[in-house]
């Protein structure tokens, strides 16, 4: 047989980090080069397989942030460091980062929508002279819910991040409210030089869409990102197409104009 | 060049043939149809040409051939993985016009999309041959006229049955051995023999130039809602259809050892856009209705350039709804042209 893309290779866990009850990061030993935004097929044999975002990368590494969801996350959940799982990929594209040089950019994440712009934020952070603002709004359900405390906090000191969550507790002192509230009062002198990129569930996209378009965010200035079933991300499986449209090649990262005629 | 020889004659040349091809036609199970005392006349291997049916349209389509409903992508252990082991046989498949057509489009999906063609698909697609059988007349619910799809040159054997005479023309110089080690000894005769294709179907349709979005709230598809039960006949009867699921399994007396495999996917069945966390898409009958409308007649045909159907009819004939494909279509270009509903 010739070259079989659906043949996954085996990836040793390194560090496994409890982000919340549900949200670990698992960092695998992997030479592969991911772009920010990309997705790799994880699979554990005799269980199965599913698309993971990379949430970070770096040299010999490739880090995913997942959560206990389904059939195959419960088991990841069990599994320990120097234990091993199956990839394949990386899949899809990623985030046009040439596109956000010189300008203000602002990343909206929701929940787990974090994951794939992690190594997004990174990026900037690390050469915030790229663009002339970088900030980040993320929104999550509770105080409990919140992903990357620690990078939060590093982020927090060199640039503008706002952290809300839908409910607090008495412990918590931080934002409350919805991510939309917290676009809704932002002030861009020039809308037109702001990019903005939107990652989290559908209705949290949608909505925080609505909000920055109202703020004068043309729409070609917009980037969001999909998830959808994925059996194969090769273009064949035929779950994610959505009118001539295949999420695993084309996407997951699209444009707004592009995204916005997406209608399941 | 064409041939006529007695089916006796005609069964040397397929007992030669199955030295080098597994070959595949529709054949009767009888017995096995839906409703008791009904036959299923479905694709399976042959051995003789008595055993081939003529005068009946398959339920499945020829598809299974390189794109089984089940099929085993790799074994694995603890530590490995193996790839089945494929017959080097080749396959010879008798199929009509719109199902060798629908390879075409098959061959989009698995070969041309994405950044590599699909190996499974490859290996067997290769060792693919075709025998055309002719439609003397279109079979109820046809429409392979309206599609296109009713005429083809992809074929490397013609054989017509005609009483207990066979009629084989050879499109392909691979095969013109086969036969001419035959003529010597047999009663063989050269005849003039030229494919026949039907030419209008009882079904016809005009497909709308332009289907996109708008389209998508129309109060047409709620009917769907109501009336389609999600079995995913449809899909699994069709040609073209070539979406798959991965499924992994574990032996029950062997735990650590299992199997990768892909098995097809039906867009009308509950779950197909099901992702952990249980987050889906298209959640009514009228929706998925939708989507496989828009893919077979708009959305295949933006990315590859022809329409995905075929115009076989097999989904209408198996729908238990007796929904009907074409119709839906219709209705779309009676809107398209402003007409009611």
């Amino acid at each position: 047989m010739a070259q079989n893309p659906y043949l996954p290779h085996k990836v040793k866990i390194l560090e496994i980090k409890r982000q919340t009850k549900i949200d670990y990061t698992f960092k695998l030993e992997s030479s592969i080069k991911p772009d920010n935004g990309q997705f790799v097929e994880v699979s554990l044999p005799k269980i199965g397989e599913c698309p993971i975002s990379v949430s970070d990368f770096g040299d010999g590494w490739i880090e995913m942030t997942i959560r206990r969801v389904g059939k195959v996350t419960n088991v990841l959940h069990d599994l320990k460091e120097g234990d091993h799982m199956f990839i394949r990929g990386p899949y899809g594209n990623g985030f046009p980062l040439q596109k956000y040089k010189d300008k203000h950019l602002v990343i909206a994440a929701g929940g787990t929508g974090l994951a794939p712009v992690k190594s997004v934020v990174n990026y900037f952070n690390d050469r915030l002279d790229l663009v002339k603002q970088l900030n980040l709004l993320t929104g999550f359900k509770s105080p409990e819910d919140v992903l990357f405390k620690d990078e939060l906090e590093a982020w927090s000191k060199d640039f503008n991040v706002t952290v809300t969550v839908d409910q607090g507790n008495k412990d918590w002192t931080g934002n409350v409210g919805l991510i939309t509230g917290y676009v809704k009062v932002m002030d861009f002198p020039n809308p037109e030089e702001v990019e903005v990129i939107v990652v989290g569930p559908p209705m949290m996209m949608k909505f925080t869409v609505q909000e920055f378009l109202k703020l004068g965010v043309p729409e070609e200035n917009i980037t969001v990102s999909f998830e959808r079933k994925m059996c194969c991300g090769l273009g064949k499986c035929g779950h994610c197409k959505i009118d001539d449209t295949y999420v695993c090649l084309e996407g997951p990262v699209f444009n707004y104009t592009k995204a916005k005629e997406l209608i399941d | 060049m064409g041939y006529q020889m007695s089916t006796v004659e005609f069964n040397n040349v397929i007992s030669k043939l199955l030295l080098d091809y597994r070959i595949l036609a529709p054949v009767c199970l009888e017995g096995k149809g839906t409703f008791s005392g009904t036959d299923l006349v479905t694709y399976g291997d042959i051995e003789r040409i008595q055993d081939v049916v003529f005068d009946r349209k398959t339920v499945y389509s020829a598809k299974e051939a390189v794109f089984p409903p089940s099929e085993t992508m790799f074994y694995f252990t603890e530590e490995e993985f193996k790839q089945p082991s494929v017959d080097q046989k080749g396959i010879l498949v008798f199929a009509r016009p719109c199902d060798i057509n629908a390879f075409k489009r098959l061959d989009a999906i698995y070969l041309e999309s994405g950044p590599y063609p699909d190996p499974y698909y490859l290996q067997l697609r290769e060792k693919l041959k075709f025998v055309l059988m002719e439609c003397d007349h279109g079979f109820k619910n046809c429409f392979c006229a309206s599609m296109g799809t009713n005429e083809t040159s992809d074929f490397s054997l013609l054989v017509r049955s005609e009483g207990d005479q066979i009629f084989c023309l050879i499109n392909d110089t691979g095969f013109e051995d086969l036969i001419s080690e035959s003529l010597a000894s047999n009663s063989i005769r050269k005849v003039d023999l030229q494919p026949g294709f039907v030419q209008r179907n009882k079904t016809r349709l005009q497909i709308p130039d332009k289907l996109d979005n708008s389209l998508f709230s129309h109060p047409l598809w709620q009917e769907y809602a109501s009336r389609c039960t999600g079995c995913g006949r449809c899909n699994f009867s069709c040609p073209t259809c070539s979406c798959f699921t991965m499924q992994d399994l574990f032996y029950r007396d062997n735990p650590s050892c299992g199997e990768r495999r892909r098995v097809w996917a039906s867009c009308m069945i509950e779950g197909y856009t099901e992702m952990a966390g249980g987050q889906e898409v298209r959640k009514t009958q009228g929706e998925r209705m939708r989507f496989k409308v828009m893919h077979k007649f708009s959305d295949f045909k933006k990315r590859f350039g022809f329409h995905m159907c075929v115009g076989c009819g097999r989904c209408d004939d198996v729908c238990p709804e007796y929904i009907s494909l074409p119709r839906c279509v219709q209705k779309l270009q009676e809107i398209k042209n402003g007409g009611v509903r």
